[in-house]
C-alpha cells in the first residue's frame, strides 16, 4: 500500500493506482476528457492536471497517467491549476464549441467567454475512439495520423477498413460531439466505407445476417431508393 | 585490417602509427564538412589531388581531409601544417599556387588572413582572435583527424581512453570518474550525466539494457553535433561502448536525422571499421565485453529529439512523447532500461577518462565544468563553430570570438537555445552562459545554438518564425501544445499584420503560462518560451507594432512603408528594379514610391548606392 497526501487528506492506496483514481476515490473532483475507466490513460486533454510536489519544485502533471508514490504531494484545485483548467476549456470551447460535453465542463469552471477566432472542428484528438477501438473492441480499425495541424483519425491511407465490424463504439465514446460520423461527408467517415463506394452495409443482400450499429448513418436506408 | 585481439594489440598498434608518422612533412588540410563543401572544398581536395599526383609530389605532400573546423564564415580554408598557416576563402586559381609555396615552403602573405580590427596579416590559425579565444577540446580533433581512416584516430590517441578503462577492469570506477568531472548533458537539459550512468548501471540487468546517441539535432540553426558526427564519428563511439562497459549495456543506438547525409554515411563507415578492427561488437579486444551499436535513421520530425519521441520513433512507431515517470533508464526501449546522450556528451567521455576527472573540471565553473560547442550564426562577423569553456560571457563570445556585428547596425539580442529559448538582450551580454545563468535570465543553454540578432531584426517577426516552427513540429498528440502553438501564432500573426490589440498582449501571455503548465513533453513546455523571453525584454517593439502601428526594425510588411528620402541622385536604378512598376521619377530628379503599388520586396533598398531609401 502507497501513502499519498491529497489535498493534505491521508489517502493510503494500492500499488498501479493513478493519481486521478486515488482523487476520486476520495471524492475530490477531477475533470476529464480523454480518460475513460476500461481504456488506458492517454494523457491527451491535459484537464486532469493537478499540482504535486512543494515550493520551487512543484510541477503540473496529468492525473490520469501518473502513478502515485509514496509520500506524495497532491493538490487538485490550487490556483495554478485552475487556471491552467481554464485556459484549456476557452481553447476548447474556440475550437469545436458544439460538443456538450465541453460546454458543460466549461460551465462547470465557471468559463463563459473564449477569446481566440471562432473555429468549428469535430474533432478534438483525443483518441477515445482510437483506444475503445483498439482495446475494447479489439479491431484496431482507426487511428492518428499525421502531425500537429495535420493530425487526423481514420483508417489506414483512408481505405475502406476490413476489420471495422461498425459497431459505432467510436461515435458511442466520442466526447466532442454527437454527429460523428456522416456518411454524406467523405472526411468525416470513420470506417472509411463511405469514400469507397460500396461499403457491406449498402450491399445488404449478400449481408442479411449482418446487425448494423451505426446510427445514425442510416446510409442502407437512404441508398435503399 | 587485422582485428586486434588484445589490449596489447591495440597499443602495438597505435605505437607504431604514432612511430611511423612524420610531423614535419607539410600537410594540405582541407575541411570538407557540409559546410566545406558546400563553398567549394571538394573543388580544392580535386585540384589539390591532380597537382600532387602530376607533380609526382605525393610522398614529400599529404593531404588531409577533414571534417568542419568550425570558422564557416572563411570557408572553404586551408590549413598548412606543422606551420598552421590558415588560407582563408582559397579560391580555385589559388590553389596551384598554394601548392607551390608549400613546396617550396614559403607562405604567400596576400592570401592570408586579415585582422578587421588592426587590418594585420595573421599567418597562424593559433593567433587569429576567432581560434585563440576559444578552448577547443572537441574541434581542434577535427582538425587532426580524417574522419573515415580508424588508423589517423588511433594514431591521435584515439581509443586509448577505451584501453585504459578495459584494463582498469572496474565498471563502477569509470562511473565514479565521470560523476566527478560534472559532466552535464549537452542536449539541452544539463542533467548530470554520471548521475545518469548511476542510474543505469543500478537497473536489473535481465533483458538487457540500452544506450541511445541522439543526434537528432532538429533545432533551427544549430549544427555543432553535425560537425562531430562528420568530422570525429570515432569519438562518439568510443564514448558509448565506455558508457556500455561502466553501465552493464549490451546494444547502443545512434538516433540521427536522414538530413545529415555526410554523417550518416561517415557513421556507417566509422561503425564498420571499429567491428573490423574488434574495438566494437562480440569479445571486444579479447576482454569477453561485447558492445554493438546500430543506426537508426529519423524521418524528419524535430519532436524526435525528445528522448520518448526518439524512443517510440527505434520502436517503428509514430514520434510521440510519453509521460515520465517512468523515465526511460527505468522504462525505454522495449521496455528495457534505456540511457540517452546527446553527441557532444558522448564526444567528451574520450576526454575525461584521458585527461582524468580532475583536470576535465578545471575548464569551466564550478557546477559546469567543461566546454561546449556553440554555434554562433547570424548578424555576426564570424559565424560558425565556436568552443568555449562553461562561464564565459556573451560578450566574450559575440565580441571576442564573434569579431562583432556585421555592419553598421548594432546588435540587439542573441537568441540561445533555439525554439525552446529565449533572446537575450544585449544589455545583459556580461552574463556567464551556464545552465542556471541562462534559465535565470529566461532562456535555456539548450543545444548550443546561438542567433545575433540586431536592429534590423523584428523582435515580434522572430517569435512569430519560432511559433510557426513549433506549430509545424508539434506532434499533436496533447491539447495545450497542439491548439496552444496554433493560437500563440495567430495572435503572433495578428500584431504583425496591424491587426494586434492590447488585449491580444494579455491574452498572449497567458496562453503562453498555460502551455508552459500543462503541455506533456519539453517541446510544449518550452514552446512559450520565445515569446515569453521577447515579452519581458521588448514589450517596446510589442507596443509599437499595436500603438503605433510601427515596425522599428522595419520588417513585419503592413507595417512598413518604403519612401526615398534627398540622397537620391536620380539614377533610375531602383525604378529599373522594381518589379511592380511603383517607382515613378526622370533622370536626375528624385524618384517617388507609389505606397499603394510597393510590394515592399526590398529590391530598391539593395540596389541603391545612395542609401536614399528609408524603411519606416
Amino acid at each position: 500500500m502507497i501513502n499519498v497526501f491529497i489535498n493534505g487528506l491521508d489517502v493510503s492506496v494500492e500499488e498501479d493506482t493513478t493519481v486521478l483514481e486515488a482523487a476520486r476515490f476520495m471524492g475530490f473532483p477531477i475533470p476529464t476528457l480523454c480518460h475513460k475507466d476500461g481504456l488506458s490513460p492517454y494523457g491527451a486533454c491535459r484537464l486532469c492536471v493537478v499540482e504535486i510536489g512543494e515550493g520551487a519544485k512543484a510541477k503540473i502533471v496529468s492525473s490520469c497517467t501518473y502513478p502515485a508514490e509514496e509520500g506524495l504531494k497532491v493538490r487538485t484545485a490550487s490556483s495554478r491549476v485552475i487556471r491552467a483548467r481554464k485556459m484549456i476549456l476557452e481553447l476548447l470551447l474556440a475550437s469545436c464549441p458544439q460538443s456538450k460535453t465541453i460546454q458543460d465542463l466549461a460551465a462547470a469552471h465557471e468559463v463563459r467567454q473564449q477569446r481566440f477566432r471562432q473555429e468549428h472542428e469535430d474533432c478534438i484528438l483525443c483518441g477515445l475512439c482510437v483506444r475503445m477501438c483498439e482495446e475494447q473492441m479489439m479491431a484496431k480499425a482507426i487511428g492518428f495520423r499525421g502531425r500537429g495541424e495535420n493530425r487526423s483519425i481514420g483508417t489506414p491511407f483512408d481505405i475502406k477498413s476490413e476489420v471495422c465490424r461498425l459497431c459505432g463504439a467510436c461515435m458511442y465514446i466520442c466526447p466532442a460531439c454527437q454527429l460523428r460520423c456522416t456518411f454524406i461527408e467523405p472526411e468525416r467517415a470513420i470506417c472509411g466505407g463511405c469514400a469507397n463506394l460500396t461499403p457491406p452495409c449498402i450491399e445488404k443482400e449478400k449481408f442479411d445476417d449482418m446487425m448494423c450499429y451505426m446510427e445514425p448513418c442510416v446510409a442502407c436506408e437512404i441508398k435503399k431508393d | 585490417m587485422e582485428r586486434l585481439k588484445s589490449i596489447d594489440n591495440f597499443k602495438a598498434l597505435q605505437e607504431r602509427l604514432i612511430a611511423d608518422r612524420d610531423l614535419t612533412i607539410p600537410t594540405i588540410v582541407i575541411p570538407a564538412g557540409t559546410c566545406g563543401q558546400a563553398s567549394g572544398a571538394n573543388d580544392l581536395i580535386r585540384i589539390t589531388k591532380r597537382e600532387l599526383l602530376a607533380r609526382e609530389m605525393t610522398e614529400e605532400i599529404h593531404l588531409r581531409i577533414t571534417g568542419c573546423h568550425g570558422f564557416c564564415e572563411m570557408e572553404p580554408s586551408i590549413l598548412i601544417e606543422p606551420r598552421e598557416t590558415f588560407y582563408p576563402k582559397a579560391g580555385l586559381n589559388n590553389m596551384v599556387k598554394i601548392i607551390k609555396a608549400v613546396a617550396r615552403g614559403e607562405v604567400l602573405e596576400d592570401l592570408l588572413f586579415v585582422d578587421p580590427g588592426t587590418g594585420e596579416l595573421v599567418e597562424k590559425k593559433n593567433e587569429i582572435p576567432f581560434f585563440k579565444n576559444q578552448v577547443r577540446t572537441l574541434l581542434s580533433r577535427n582538425e587532426r583527424i580524417d574522419p573515415i581512416r580508424i588508423y589517423n584516430y588511433i594514431e591521435n590517441r584515439g581509443y586509448s581512453a577505451l584501453a585504459r578503462v578495459l584494463a582498469h577492469r572496474s565498471p563502477e570506477w569509470v562511473v565514479k570518474e565521470i560523476k566527478a568531472s560534472g559532466l552535464r548533458g549537452r542536449g539541452g537539459a544539463g542533467f548530470p550525466t554520471g548521475v545518469k550512468w548511476e542510474l543505469l548501471a543500478n537497473q536489473p540487468d535481465g533483458r538487457g539494457k540500452l544506450l541511445i546517441c541522439n543526434a537528432d539535432e532538429g533545432d533551427p540553426g544549430a549544427y555543432m553535433d553535425r560537425s562531430v558526427l562528420e568530422g570525429n564519428p570515432h569519438s562518439i563511439i568510443e564514448g558509448m561502448i565506455i558508457g556500455a562497459y561502466a553501465t552493464g549495456a549490451t546494444e547502443g543506438v545512434i538516433y540521427v536525422r536522414n538530413e545529415y547525409p555526410l554523417a550518416i554515411k561517415h557513421l556507417i563507415i566509422a561503425l564498420r571499421q571499429a567491428r573490423e578492427l574488434g574495438l566494437l561488437g562480440e569479445d571486444i579486444l579479447g576482454t569477453r565485453f561485447s558492445f554493438d551499436i546500430n543506426l537508426v535513421r529519423g524521418a524528419g520530425a524535430f519532436v524526435c529529439g525528445e528522448e520518448t519521441a526518439l524512443i517510440q520513433s527505434i520502436e517503428g512507431k509514430m514520434g510521440e512523447p510519453r509521460q515520465r515517470p517512468p523515465f526511460p533508464v527505468e522504462k525505454g526501449i522495449d521496455g528495457k532500461p534505456t540511457a540517452i546522450n546527446n553527441v557532444e556528451t558522448w564526444a567528451n567521455i574520450p576526454v575525461i577518462i584521458e585527461r582524468g576527472a580532475s583536470e576535465f573540471a578545471k575548464i569551466g565553473t564550478k557546477n559546469n565544468s567543461g566546454t561546449k560547442i556553440f554555434s554562433l550564426v547570424g548578424k555576426i562577423k564570424n559565424t560558425g563553430l565556436v568552443e568555449v569553456p562553461m562561464g564565459i560571457t556573451i560578450v566574450e563570445i559575440v565580441n571576442g570570438i564573434g569579431g562583432g556585428p556585421v555592419d553598421k547596425a548594432k546588435i540587439k539580442a542573441v537568441q540561445t537555445g533555439g525554439p525552446s529559448g529565449g533572446c537575450i538582450p544585449a544589455k545583459m551580454f556580461d552574463l556567464p552562459v551556464d545552465y542556471e545563468s541562462l534559465t535565470e535570465a529566461g532562456s535555456i543553454m539548450g543545444s548550443g545554438g546561438m542567433i545575433v540578432m540586431d536592429e534590423n531584426t523584428c523582435m515580434v517577426d522572430v517569435a512569430k518564425y519560432f511559433m510557426n516552427f513549433l506549430k509545424d513540429e508539434s506532434c499533436g498528440k496533447c491539447f495545450p501544445c497542439r491548439k496552444g502553438t496554433q493560437r500563440m501564432y495567430e495572435i503572433l500573426d495578428d500584431i504583425s499584420k496591424d491587426k494586434g490589440t492590447l488585449a491580444h498582449l494579455e491574452l498572449l501571455e497567458e496562453l503562453a503560462h498555460a502551455v508552459k503548465d500543462t503541455a506533456m513533453c519539453g517541446l510544449g513546455q518550452t514552446a512559450p518560451n520565445p515569446v515569453l523571453c521577447t515579452l519581458r525584454y521588448f514589450h517596446d517593439e510589442y507596443m509599437e507594432h499595436i500603438e503605433n502601428n510601427q515596425c522599428p526594425a522595419g520588417v513585419c510588411k503592413e507595417l512598413i512603408t518604403y519612401s526615398i528620402n534627398e540622397n537620391c541622385t536620380g539614377c533610375l536604378l531602383c525604378l529599373q528594379a522594381c518589379p511592380e512598376e511603383a517607382i515613378s521619377g526622370k533622370k536626375k530628379e528624385r524618384h517617388v514610391i507609389d505606397p499603394d503599388k510597393c510590394i515592399k520586396c526590398g529590391a530598391c533598398k539593395s540596389i541603391c548606392n545612395f542609401d536614399a531609401v528609408d524603411v519606416m
